[in-house]
């Protein structure tokens, strides 16, 4: 026998239910509103009474109408078809919704239950498997999508039984499991898992030990983010925080991206599902959407589904990782998850920390962030989930409670500057408040004296201090003036404005410049400190104004051209002739 | 009327605040209307059998044995092709003399639109205006406010980017409008003999604050009336924002609600997306755009109305007296359109997105030429021709008089490029100098 209450509470989409059985934490209830169905979550228990939050609308509920429990919480459906989805942060089918408007109440199924998957075996009867070990493949995509052990499974199990090669729908029995008691149980193609649970059917977390590509200058270079690694945007609006992630999406050297779009912008989503299907993958020559799965939950869907998304996102993101793939998850932006944690804890009236968020606001944080990271599976392949959250702080001041408890537990931090984007310098993170902890990794740096050159990192750093040596000098010239410095101040400042316009700098709507390999960013930064490692005469500041802007304009030509083009070579031909002259 | 049957009366209230009552009553549903004394009142919160209900035109005078009746159903109103051309008030009344709207009743503060089913917004809106159509151009589907202080022309702008814009409809939602601004718009539409395009919701500061509340969700019933049944491209106008979201905190402040950042609800963030994301481009053509006021205190965007205002919207304007041309312009710094590169190049002439970047680097390169010389410092040729060209930009692009085409808009600016600097200065791509770069 469920559970079943009533109503007996309503502000907003906080509900409060007398209930008449037992109710577990974060368990889902349906309120009846005539023959609507509103999908709810406990979020707090006080006697016989729970507070509930309602993931729709609650407009002509009435106290005593009834509810129902369901013994479970909010999980996601895992299997193959996820990707190329859009999702809402319930996991509804976004595309097989009827009519223009959402309904309230209507609620889709996340996979398709009829589509063929051509099957593949990889278990053998008699083979002994705990949870997450791959029992077979199917082909998603181009992607080898993994049918695993269901990661509920507790215990060692026995193939019994498993399907021969063929063409299955996804609640097909693909094999059957003898467990240490005796107890057969069947296997299909889709299993479920409870989101806000971290899946830990693995058995190893190592330190990450190599970069992801983005193909961004900055971050590539300058604050390199590991395959594995955490980090996050925050940034005033108007900086460039979506044009920076969109470009992270299409370019990272990731075999999945997830997108949850938390609490933004309707149209930022339109702006993917429409230009992403014609994009191509830079790494695999295919097209972006097949790799790329979208959890949507806008400023004006309900508020408490947008909690719920993001750990949604995370949750599909483990499913790939077990696979032994390369996972990228993007969510834009916590802060507006954060703000639906202050918002019902705001309705439940409990005491509020600082600036009104919830106290344990930073714990959240923090334990949502440590689900990224790498993993050895049970078979010695490794996976991984690259997380980039962006936070929009208030005020754009970074000493707000998102900022700083996102802080603690990111290990990239790249601060969008709204001078920089005021310049139109984009994009617009900040040379140097921006940091990458992973710079200091011993893994890391090895990996990158191996696969971009001897003393990488040095001259990373290199560069970072002619940039902030820069940054002093400019700040003396408009203390003193153009005339009061030495003309060795007027140089270091040009050469930091070189490294800014020519390298940190970069064109996200421009074909060529968009996308930077790091083979590229090797090139023009060696060409780049060669050029500031010698030492010019100049008569006077003018000269030497006119001189690094006229250099800049031919770098900025050839970050415009073609690798090593023709016409590339010709503007590398001039530079070396102002350098040489 | 089905409605009539739920119709309960009630003559005990319990409590009674500035701007809410409270009382013992049953079968009551959340966001249902009732009347309180006459009032027209909104359920906003039941606890056991007590309801609370926010009474819209402020609770003076209302006594504790007032009659309080619930209606049975959440704001609704009538929309048709009638409501071209008529003036309303808060609650969908006329205010201009004319007739009640005959029609079928809505729900106002419905559902959203699948975001799967929206269209990416494509069409550009010309509105003459350089600071906006070169600089920060606007697009169909769009939602962006202009951040301005009380003191600066933003009603008169609105009014000319609604009466230029290519569109449909404008619907005007006016929230606490001094009665000389109401009367303005009314003048603006009529002069232009626009009346029969536009519909208008006013509540102006001679009524109750609370009111305001219900604006934007009648002026926006009306556009998606327009917009999805009609297929129209409708234009909403909302001022002032600000005076709205001070009325939603006047409401949670009655509730006792715990208040977040500047005194606002913690809530203010999903309020205001709620408005601002029925900006839409619908798959059958239509299409609702929105521009908004928010007044700034003394250009303070920190503030928490501009800055949750500022994550959602896509982009902002702002308006600035320069000093250079006497003229008051769209500051080119500040100023954004995030949609603007879904049409510049597209929709309009290739070199159109670098001639606006070069523009404005230039432009920021006059601004520290202008602090060194505020400072007391030797100008250099360079920061010399830069002041010049600021000028001249300024007066021939970013103030808010100009009305001219996007083409003549471009050819001014390599106009004035080619007569202050070198091509390689203004580093615009070889390709495009070679093909528009003009001689001085």
């Amino acid at each position: 026998m469920r559970t079943t209450g009533k109503v007996n509470g309503i502000v907003s989409n906080l509900v409060t239910v007398t209930f008449d059985g037992p109710v577990s934490e974060n368990e889902l209830c349906y309120i009846k509103l005539g023959d609507t169905l509103l999908l709810a979550e406990v979020i707090k228990v006080n006697g016989n009474k729970a507070s509930v939050q309602v993931f729709e609308s609650t407009r002509g509920l009435k106290n005593g109408d009834s509810v129902e429990f369901l013994g479970r919480m909010l999980e996601a459906s895992l299997g193959p078809g996820l990707l190329s989805s859009i999702y809402d942060g319930l996991q509804n089918n976004l595309k097989t919704m009827t009519g223009v408007f959402l309904k309230r109440g209507e609620y889709t199924e996340a996979l398709d239950h009829e589509k063929l998957w051509d099957f593949t075996p990889l278990a053998s009867v008699g083979d002994r498997v705990i949870a997450a070990d791959w029992l077979g493949e199917v082909k998603e995509g181009w992607l080898p999508h993994k049918i695993m052990v269901p990661f509920k499974f507790r215990g060692e199990y026995t193939v019994k039984s498993i399907a021969p090669a063929g063409a299955y729908n996804i609640d097909h029995t693909i094999a059957v499991l003898t467990d240490e008691a005796g107890e057969d149980v069947e296997v299909t193609m889709v299993q479920k898992w409870p989101v806000k649970l971290a899946v830990k059917a693995y058995k190893d977390k190592p330190r990450p030990q190599k970069i992801m590509e983005t193909g961004v200058r900055v971050i590539d270079t300058f604050n390199p983010i590991a395959e594995g690694g955490t980090g996050f945007i925050p940034g005033p609006f108007g900086c460039g925080k979506t044009v920076l992630q969109h470009a992270i999406a299409k370019q990272g050297e990731a075999d999945v991206i997830v997108m949850a779009a938390c609490g933004e912008r309707a149209n930022e989503v339109v702006e993917i599902f429409t230009e992403f299907p014609e994009l191509i993958d830079p790494h695999t020559g295919r097209h972006l959407m097949e790799r790329t799965c979208i959890i949507c939950n806008t400023s004006n869907m309900p508020v408490a589904a947008r909690e719920a998304s993001v750990y949604m996102a995370m949750t599909i993101c483990e499913y790939y990782r077990a696979m032994g793939l390369r996972c990228l998850l993007l969510a834009d932006s916590t802060s507006r998850w954060a703000q639906a944690l202050r918002e019902m804890s705001n309705r439940m009236e409990e005491l509020p920390g600082q600036d009104a968020f919830p106290v344990d606001l930073s714990a959240i944080i923090a334990t949502f962030y440590s689900r990224a990271g790498m993993v050895v599976l049970n078979n010695g392949r490794s996976g991984a989930i690259t997380f980039i959250g962006t936070v929009s702080p208030s005020g754009g001041n970074l000493k707000e409670p998102v900022t700083e408890s996102t802080k603690k537990a990111a290990r990239c931090f790249y601060a969008l500057e709204q001078n920089r984007a005021d310049q139109k310098r984009y994009p617009s993170v900040n040379p140097i408040d921006s940091y990458s902890k992973y710079l200091e990794y011993p893994e890391i740096i090895s990996y990158l004296d191996e696969t971009v050159e001897r003393g990488w990192v040095d001259k990373v750093m290199e560069a970072k201090n002619l940039v902030r040596r820069g940054k002093e000098m400019a700040d003396q010239i408009n203390i003193l003036g153009d005339d009061g410095v030495p003309m060795s101040y007027h140089e270091a400042f040009w050469k930091s404005e070189l490294i800014d316009f020519a390298f940190l700098q970069q064109d996200a709507f421009d074909a060529i410049d968009a996308l930077c390999p790091i083979e590229r960013q090797r090139y023009m930064l060696d060409l780049l400190l060669d050029i500031c490692h010698h030492k010019f005469e100049f008569e006077n500041f003018e000269e030497c104004r006119h001189f690094f802007k006229e250099m800049i304009n031919i770098l900025r030509q050839m970050n415009y051209s073609e690798f090593k083009s023709e016409k590339f070579n010709d503007y590398q031909q001039q530079l070396n002739k102002m350098i040489n002259s | 009327m089905a409605a009539k049957a739920y119709k309960r009366t009630y003559t005990s209230l319990q409590a009674i605040t500035k701007a809410t009552v409270s009382l013992k009553a049953e079968g009551v549903a959340n966001d249902e209307l009732a009347t309180v004394g006459g009032k027209l009142a909104q359920v906003v919160k039941t606890k056991g059998d007590t309801v609370t209900l926010q009474v819209f035109s402020g609770t003076e005078g209302v006594a504790s044995n007032a009659e309080v009746s619930f209606l049975g159903e959440p704001p609704t109103m009538k929309v048709g092709p009638q409501l071209s051309g008529r003036f309303f008030n808060a609650y969908g009344k006329p205010i201009d003399g004319g007739p009640e709207i005959e029609g079928e009743a809505r729900q106002v503060g419905g559902p959203s639109v699948n975001p799967y089913k929206r269209k990416q917004p494509s069409e550009l809106i010309p509105t003459g205006i350089a600071g906006i159509d070169l600089n920060n151009t606007l697009v169909s589907g769009q939602k962006i406010p202009f951040f301005a202080d009380p003191d600066q022309p933003y009603n008169k702008v609105m009014a000319d980017v609604a009466l230029r814009a290519d569109v449909d409809k404008i619907i005007l939602g006016g929230m606490g409008l001094s009665n000389d601004d109401y009367l303005f718009f009314r003048h603006e539409f009529e002069s232009a003999g626009a009346l029969d395009k536009i519909v208008s919701f006013v509540n102006t500061t001679e009524e109750p604050p609370v009111e305001r509340l219900l604006i934007p969700d009648m002026a926006l019933c009306a556009a998606e009336y327009f917009a999805v049944d009609c297929n129209e491209k409708v234009l909403v106008l909302l001022t002032d924002m600000t005076l709205y979201a001070d009325a939603l905190s006047i409401v949670s402040n009655r509730m006792d609600q715990i208040p977040s950042k500047d005194s606002m609800p913690g809530s203010l963030y999903s309020d205001l997306a709620k408005i601002y994301e029925k900006a839409v481009q619908l798959p059958d053509g239509g299409s609702i755009t929105i521009i908004a006021v928010t007044t700034l205190n003394d250009g303070d965007i920190t503030h928490a109305i501009p800055d949750n205002t500022g994550y959602i919207t896509e982009g902002q304007l702002y308006l600035k007296a320069d000093s250079d041309s006497g003229k008051v312009i769209v500051d080119p710094f500040r100023s954004l359109s995030r949609l603007k590169q879904l049409v510049q190049g597209k929709k309009t002439r290739e070199d159109h997105s670098q001639v606006m970047n070069a523009g404005v680097r230039l432009y920021a390169d006059a601004q520290n030429a202008k602090t060194k010389l505020e400072n007391g410092f030797d100008l250099s040729d360079y920061d010399l021709r830069c002041l010049d060209y600021a000028k001249e930009y300024a007066t021939r692009l970013l103030s808010i008089d100009v009305n001219i085409t996007i083409e003549q808009m471009l050819d001014t600016a390599w106009e004035i490029f080619g007569k202050y600097f070198t091509a390689a200065e203004t580093g615009i791509k070889q390709a495009l100098v070679d093909k528009y770069w003009k001689k001085a």
